[in-house]
């Protein structure tokens, strides 16, 4: 029996070939934490009496949730971060004016690269799938561990192929693949799997597999990964400071399911509260009155998505009732949206702009909801009480939609303010 | 262990056990002042020492943060039982000693209010209230090895 990507780079890693189900120990290329979850690694990491790290090279600490500081409170947990990047040398330690939501910064900075095993005490970090290496979220503890032994502890997963054909059509975008996706097959519909894309993936760019390995987690998944092509090798070829590994799966690799997604069916999508897979296509979704509008995160803050609210905003104003927030996700995406001029139209449309921060996108601060408020949002997760108050909603959609939702001032597909 | 049980349904996330606002700290006390608090606002007061928690499937589904299993074992709950756990949260838990065990059976058979017994060792749950039995998959060895040391900090300790 062949093996599946997944497969192929744990067995690397383990010197062996694996199968699925079993447990083992593997070495990691880089361990991450952030904000919220290396203090609690810290802590641990501390109890275990050993007074240096497995490798300060490895290690990146991202404060990025509540930065810069909202509180007291969370600049006593950054400070922890601080002084332990300090003791230990640290190399990949970012301060706020050089930082970027942890899963953009990464790739973009080259610290993920192909073939590589990248744990991050984040659920998100299932991101960078997106440039073929095994990626996935774990816990504090397992950061703690890792940073002190440079291992973690996997279930070697199965897998779910999803084989792209046709293109994307105009105004679709990753965003709207990964919830059509996680609409057919559910919130735990690639529970402890990895769910592996392969096909005509050159119909999306680095930035649309980005979205849809970051999303993985909402079906549940273990990780999310591409194939390699020229567009990851376009990406990483500059971005890369040491040697990666490009692996393919077996051919004839055993899937648990295998999907064909037909790319041009797919319409832009609206995940209703209060789960992900709550998916409609924007034809279906009635007119629905909203407050607020987020463009940014983890999944859908890069260059390309602030391009394309750059489009649909240029010269347009936001609808009186209602609040843009724009976070492009890096510095350099923040400074490369001043050079484009794109700052300039949100500003003039009525949007306000932040610095990058995951604040609004899992309610931690700038931009929480009252009782009773309704936003539309480019991130993730759409749970009760995820951007405020339990009363609250929160709908999901891409960067296309979400602004011209906000001209709009209820939900609508771009084509409409176009 | 053995408790009452508390019961809720599926795809409960980390967000309603323990939200964001309250992750500006890691203290476990008091996180777990605000455990569940957005799903159910009574939790707090009627968790006692011991309790179970009978969860349906994907429990804890979304962020890693351990914040949730650690304010779950601070307010009390001895052990969980659920349809299926997300499996970020399946870890934490292992990794910080909080014992859990997968069985689909159980949870449809105990009502909240039950009196419940857990033997995680060999993966029994007995129902007292009702009298009676169900059986799930224990875990892995090294797992039980982790769940052994309480936790996978103390297990690493004991490597290094």
């Amino acid at each position: 029996m062949g093996l599946t990507l997944t497969q192929k780079i744990l067995s690397a890693k383990v010197g062996r070939e694996v199968k699925p189900g079993e447990l083992i120990e593997v070495d990691v290329d880089v361990v991450l934490g952030n904000d919220v979850t290396a203090p609690v690694a810290i802590k641990e990491f501390e109890k275990i009496g050993i007074d240096r790290v497995f490798d300060n090279t490895k290690i990146a600490l991202v404060p990025d949730h509540f930065v810069p500081n909202k509180d007291i409170k969370s600049a006593e947990q950054v400070n922890i971060m601080r002084k332990f990047a300090k003791k230990h040398g640290i190399v990949n330690f970012f301060e706020v004016g050089q930082m970027g939501i942890e899963h953009a910064l990464l790739p973009e900075k080259g610290l993920v690269l192909p073939g590589d095993v990248v744990i991050g005490a984040d659920s998100h970090t299932c991101t960078y799938g997106a440039l073929t290496c095994f990626s996935t979220g774990v816990g504090s503890t397992d950061m703690a561990a890792a940073m002190a032994t440079g291992k973690a502890w996997f279930k070697v997963p199965e897998a779910i192929k999803f084989v792209l054909k046709g293109n994307l059509q105009k105004w679709v975008s990753g965003k709207d693949v990964i919830l059509y996706i996680i609409g057919k097959i559910g919130v735990d519909g690639a529970l402890y799997k990895s769910m592996e894309f392969t096909g005509n993936i050159k119909a999306l760019s680095i930035d649309d597999r980005f979205t849809i390995a970051n999303m993985a987690i909402e079906a549940g998944a273990k990780n999310g990964i591409f194939d390699f092509d020229e567009i990851t090798d376009a990406y990483v070829k500059g971005r890369a400071k040491r040697e990666y590994k490009v692996f393919e799966r077996d051919e004839d690799a055993e899937y648990s399911e295998v999907y064909e997604i037909n790319l041009d069916e797919i319409r832009p999508q609206v995940a209703f509260p209060h789960l992900p897979e709550n998916t409609r296509n924007i034809d279906e979704v009635g007119k629905v009155k909203i407050d607020q509008v987020v463009i940014g995160s983890c999944t859908n803050g890069r260059i390309s998505d602030m391009e394309i609210a750059y489009r649909i905003l240029k010269g347009k104003k936001v609808h009186p009732d209602v609040r843009l927030l724009i976070f492009p996700a890096t510095q350099e995406i923040y400074l490369e949206c001043v050079k484009r001029g794109y700052i300039e139209e949100f500003i003039k449309a009525g949007a306000a702009v932040s610095t990058p921060t995951c604040g609004p996108c899992l309610g931690g601060h700038m931009g929480i909801l009252a009782k009773g408020e309704r936003a539309l949002a480019t991130t993730n997760r759409n749970f009760v009480g995820r951007m405020g108050h339990p009363e609250s909603e929160v709908y999901l959609s891409s960067p296309a939609v979400a602004a011209a939702s906000a001209i709009a001032g209820y939900i609508v597909s771009p084509e409409e303010v176009e | 262990m053995q408790g009452k049980a508390i019961k809720y349904g599926d795809n409960i996330d980390t967000d309603v056990i323990i939200p964001a606002r309250y992750l500006n700290t890691s203290d476990p006390q008091e996180l777990a002042q605000h455990c569940m608090e957005d799903l159910d606002k009574e939790f707090k007061n009627k968790v006692q020492e011991g309790d179970i928690l009978v969860v349906g499937e994907n429990f804890g589904s979304g962020s890693s943060r351990e914040h949730a299993p650690i304010a779950i074992k601070a307010s009390g709950i001895s052990c969980i039982i659920a349809k299926s756990f997300a499996r970020i949260f399946f870890r934490n838990a292992i990794n910080i000693g909080l014992p859990i065990l997968e069985c689909k059976e159980a949870v449809d058979g105990i009502e909240e209010g039950d009196i419940v017994l857990v033997d995680t060792d060999n993966g029994i749950v007995k129902n007292l209230t009702k009298g009676t039995e169900f059986k799930a998959q224990p875990f892995p060895d090294f797992i039980k090895e982790i769940m052994k040391y309480g936790g996978l900090i103390n297990y690493v300790r004991e490597k290094v």
